[in-house]
This record gives structure tokens, sequence and C-alpha cells, in this order.
């Protein structure tokens, strides 16, 4: 429905619609700079969740009791459910202990980048900017190959395309097949999930968002500003489907990350 | 939808940003802040954590340990003094056994004491009897000489041809002997 008007709109009136560039704010050293050229919003962010998992953290943990406090509670919760509920489920009970760090700050990382979306001001996920989540992907990306070297040496290579108990004559085929997939689409679809789902959720939200202010400020017609309202009831629950995905999506980048680690652990099962 | 949205994304393509081609700035900065992430979780969150969850873990199970020791220890100490009860039952019915042993062997000693003095005194008296009658004879005797010499004399000073005088004087000494023999007698008896 909310397209429907939209295409209409511009027949009528001004109404530009939010693009890309939109989710491009100015930089802010130098302030107002062009996207690009400096220390912008999104690295900001970036800075600000470190600082805030930090500060969250490091507080809970400060005076920890034996009888949890309510922070402390939350904390330790949150720090169990990535140990225990990704790491030692996933990367299984004999390796976990030491990828627990690097999941912990991934989850984290991620969801609180995530949730900067949703938040009034700040208002921008971090990983909507293809860059954050090629960054991460990237490291992810040599994490698991050096995990693969480490445990099997060069001959993970082999076992990682190769698959077991598989017909000889298939192999032309399936070794391509599985070298495109393990090796350029998998960190492809881990970084673009991400962005992708986030730059969506923030386009819809901005969509959502000039589009009601359009159609109850700058329209004189009473059908458009029900119109505009209903637009903005409608975006509350596009919010809160948001939230979902944004945790969701933390969920996912943190659940894929064990599941390459362990897939380079085991690559000889 | 979808195609509404991508005209409209079309008619400004020219000088649109595309959202796959990243601005290299935020691989850094999102790389560099990644890695200091990584640091501080490996330096302080995750020890926090580990070491929070190893001490709850042992204050639990330490709890447990030390449930059973005390448990062990009252079960320890309640045999103890079980033990404890029961030697000194034991020990009381011993000195109760003890004390009748006793308690018969000093009544049969008083017993025998008593048998042993009540001898003694009848054999004290005994020899006394023995002793002042010996005392009484001898006196008698020395009496009984002395007596006769005075009769011998009164006899020999009397004429001795004079029948009847004679006869007179052993009867004289003869009564003379009696009533002094029962005025004897009679001071014994009343010793």
């Amino acid at each position: 429905m909310l397209p429907l008007v939209l295409s209409y709109l511009p027949a009528q009136g001004g109404y530009v619609p939010p693009t890309i560039d939109d989710a491009h704010p100015p930089d802010i050293i130098p302030w107002m700079a062009e996207y690009g050229t400096g220390f912008g919003k999104q690295m900001v962010m970036i800075v600000l969740s470190i600082i805030l998992i930090w500060a969250f953290f490091g507080i809970a943990m400060r005076k920890p009791s034996l009888v949890p406090g309510r922070v402390q509670w939350v904390a330790e919760s949150g720090y169990a459910f990535v140990r225990n509920g990704i790491g030692r489920d996933i990367i299984g009970e004999k390796n976990f202990r030491q990828w627990v760090p690097l999941l912990f700050a991934t989850f984290f990382f991620v969801l609180l980048n995530n949730l900067f979306g949703a938040i009034p001001v700040l208002q921008l996920p971090s990983f909507s900017h293809s860059g954050a989540a090629y960054a991460l992907a990237i490291i992810m990306y040599i994490i698991w190959i050096g995990v693969g070297l480490r445990h099997h040496g060069i001959k993970y290579f082999k076992l990682a395309v190769v698959p077991k108990g598989v017909p000889g004559w298939i192999l032309p085929l399936l070794v391509p097949l599985e070298i495109i997939s393990n090796f350029i689409v998998r960190p492809l679809t881990h970084s673009l999930r991400l962005m992708a789902t986030m730059l969506a959720g923030h386009m819809i939200i901005m969509l959502a968002g000039s589009g009601a202010d359009y159609l109850i400020t700058q329209t004189d017609s009473i059908f458009n500003a029900g119109l505009g309202i209903m637009v903005i009831i409608g975006s509350v629950a596009l919010y809160f489907l948001e939230l979902l995905i944004m945790v969701l999506q933390a969920f996912v980048f943190t659940l894929l990350t064990s599941l390459y680690i362990q897939g380079a652990i085991a690559a000889n099962d | 939808m979808i195609n509404s949205m991508m005209i409209m994304a079309a008619a400004e393509a020219e000088e649109q940003a595309n959202p796959l081609i990243p601005n290299i700035w935020e691989i850094v900065v999102t790389s560099v802040g990644f890695l200091v992430l990584m640091f501080i979780v490996i330096k302080f969150i995750v020890p926090a954590m580990e070491k929070s969850y190893v001490e709850r873990r042992d204050a639990i199970e330490g709890g447990l340990e030390r449930a059973q020791a005390a448990q062990a220890e009252a079960a320890q100490l309640k045999n103890n003094y079980e033990q404890l009860l029961q030697e000194a039952r034991t020990e009381a019915s011993q000195i109760r056994e003890q004390a009748r042993i006793e308690a018969a062997q000093i009544v049969a000693e008083a017993r025998q004491n008593a048998s042993a003095e009540a001898s003694r005194i009848s054999e004290q008296a005994s020899v006394q009897i023995a002793a002042e009658r010996q005392q009484a004879v001898s006196a008698l005797r020395t009496e009984v000489g002395t007596l006769a010499t005075s009769l011998a004399s009164k006899i020999v000073g009397e004429a001795l041809n004079d029948d009847a005088r004679s006869q007179r004087v052993v009867d004289r000494f003869l009564a003379d002997l009696e009533q002094e023999q029962a005025s004897t007698t009679s001071a014994g008896a009343t010793e």
C-alpha cells in the first residue's frame, strides 16, 4: 500500500523518496564533510559500541558476587548464552573454550551495532554499511581458514573441497562447486546477509518516516493525512519486526562463524 | 512493491551510491575496532566471567562437601558420645559391683575383728583369773604355813600330855582356819 501511494505522489507534488545516499550521513570529523572523506557517524557508533560493551560487562563484573545481582545476572546470562548456546553446542565440548572470546565479542559487537538502528538519534545500524560487514566477514574468513590450516596443515584445502564418499566421476563437477561455495560465496553471503538485512530495515524505517512526514505535512488532503497516520501505526509494527531481525542477524552471524570454525576443525570427519 | 521501488531507484541511478561498494575507512575502523574489542574481551571480560563461574561452582560444590563433612563429623561425635555413654554405664555397674564386694569384705572383716577382740578379751580374763588364783594360792600357802607354825607352837607351849586340852587347841585352830578361809573367799568374790 505504501509504495502504491508513493508511486502516485510524484505526479501530484514533490515527494522524493529516501535513497541509499540518505543512509550515508555526512561525516562528523571534519564536521558535515562529504560522506567517505572523514570520520563518519558509522565509525563513531563502532567506537561507541566497543565502549558500551566494555562498560556494561566491566561494571557488571566489577564486584562479582556468588549470588548475582540483576546487572550481573543479565551479563552472565548473555555470556552463558554465547558460551554454551553457540560455542559449546556448535564447536563441541573439546575445542570450544578458546573460541568463546571471539564468539562473545562477535555476538555483542554485531548485536549492539544492529540495535543502534532502533535507537532514535543514533538510528543507523553500523552494519548497513557494507564496509563494516565486509570487515567482520574478512576477519572470520581469515580465522576459519587459519584454524583449518592449523589443524590439518596444507591438506586442509583438499579436505575442504573434496567431499568424502562421492563417486570419482562426479568430482570434476563437485570440486569447483565446493571451491566457489566454500571460499568465494561463503564470505560474501556471511557479510551481505547482515548488511542487506540491516540496510533494508533502515531503508524501510526511513521510507516510512519520510513518507508519513510528507503525507501529513506536505499535502492538503485529509485523506493523505489519514494515510500518513496509518503509515506511522504500520511503522511501529515494522519497528518491532526490525528489532527481531537485528537480534536474529547478530545471532545468525555468530552462529555461522562458529559453524565455519567447527567445519574447519572437523574437516577430516 | 519491489518494482515501483526499483523504478524510482533507477530514475536516480547515476547519482546513487552502490551499497555494495564499501567505504574503505569503515572497513579499517570496524576491523580495528573489533580487534580492540577482542583484546578487551580476552583480557578483561572472559576471565572475569570464567572466574565468577568457577567460583560459583566451587562454592556450591564446596558447600555440599562441607555439609557432608559436617554430617560425617556429627555422626562421628554421636558415635563417640554413645560409646562414652556405654563405657560410663559399664563403669558404673563395675563400681557398684566393686562396692558390693567391698561392703561384704568390710562386714566380714569387722565380724572377724569383733570375734578376735572377744576371744582376746576372754583370754585376757582367764589369764587374769588364773593369775589371781595363783596369787590366792600362794597367799594361802604362806598363811597356812604361818598358821601351822603358830598352831604347832601353841600345841608345844601347852601341856602335851593333857589330851583334852590338845583336842581343844586343834578344834580352835580348825575353827580359826575355816573362819579365815571364809573371809578370804568372800573378799575374792567381792573383788
